[in-house]
């Protein structure tokens, strides 16, 4: 089972750039063709002040974490035992490449269904621009762990 | 450039242009691991997946939720969505076809903003949805 005690758990801040060259990749592999991810010229003839960073780069800009897996660490659990249950992105203010952005993450509920079969962490994430302080958007995601204990023995 | 719907325009039970896309492959998910950062073994080495019970490599969630993200911005410029969620419903494999399509749930303004929200999906070529999300666009 997983331990309760790590709701309310604060991971360290961390501060990261957007990319446009990784921004380029994501589209690639989302297959995403709109030039105005690809060139700053087309971004600026929509309107956008450099390229956007598209709706869901905002996991890459929080997987830049430098503790990269430490909610894992955290709940000592293997990452072959995880499942993305949910994930909610709210957008407060454009993202776009050029922009230094800070990441602060926190578990909000740990809770088990199925008789502990199947465990789920909710956790959060504040994304602000570094240069104003400003908010820009803010994360939910829902983590799900198979079985934990079964994988121990 | 997305040529976004007026909010008098829009009704609800309208639904968005759904958009057919290629197989998902290996080679997909080589790209989104680089991409978004999810190095997470069990979507590109098949004995890692294997290790931990799976047959074959799938699909990140994320990917799937990026093509939501995908017919979002196909419906409006990028700029005007206000949220966007979903949750994961089932695997998606590789070699999955999967359509992404959603339509309009409902209409409401709040803060001086005039709000359309979605429903979104993804499903697969079995018909099967593998994600159930929701988005919220500002409309002039």
């Amino acid at each position: 089972m997983l331990d309760k005690k790590h709701i309310g758990h604060k991971f360290n801040a961390f501060t990261t750039v957007v990319e446009a060259g990784k921004i380029r990749l994501f589209c690639k592999a989302i297959g995403e063709e709109d030039a105005i991810y690809q060139d700053e010229a087309a971004a600026k003839a929509a309107g956008y002040r450099a390229i956007p960073a598209p709706p869901t780069y905002l996991t890459a800009v929080t997987n830049d974490d430098p503790d990269k897996g430490g909610l894992l660490k955290l709940l000592n659990v293997d990452i072959g035992l995880i499942l993305h249950g949910e994930q909610h992105y709210e957008y407060l203010a454009p993202v776009h490449a050029g922009d230094r952005i800070t990441c602060q993450s926190q578990v909000m509920d740990i809770y088990d269904k199925k008789g502990g079969a199947l465990w789920f962490v909710v956790s959060e994430t504040s994304l602000t621009d570094a240069a104003t302080g400003k908010a820009v958007a803010r994360a939910r995601g829902v983590t799900v762990v198979r079985n934990p204990d079964a994988a121990k023995k | 450039m997305v040529n976004a719907p007026k909010f008098v325009d829009v009704k609800v039970g309208d639904a968005l242009p759904p958009i057919k896309l290629p197989p998902v492959s290996r080679h997909q998910l080589a790209l989104y691991c680089g991409g978004s950062g999810d190095h997470n073994p069990i979507h590109v080495d098949i004995d890692f997946a294997k290790k931990f019970g799976f047959k074959d490599v799938f699909a990140h969630g994320m990917l799937s939720m990026a093509f939501l993200g995908r017919l979002a911005t196909s419906w409006v410029p990028q700029r005007q969505v206000r949220k966007l969620g979903t949750r994961f419903t089932s695997i998606t494999w590789v070699g999955d076809v999967i359509t992404i399509h959603g339509k309009v749930l409902a209409k409401r303004e709040e803060n001086g903003e005039k709000l359309v929200d979605v429903e979104l999906y993804c499903t697969n070529q079995n018909g099967q949805n593998t994600l159930e999300g929701h988005a919220t666009m500002a409309l002039a």
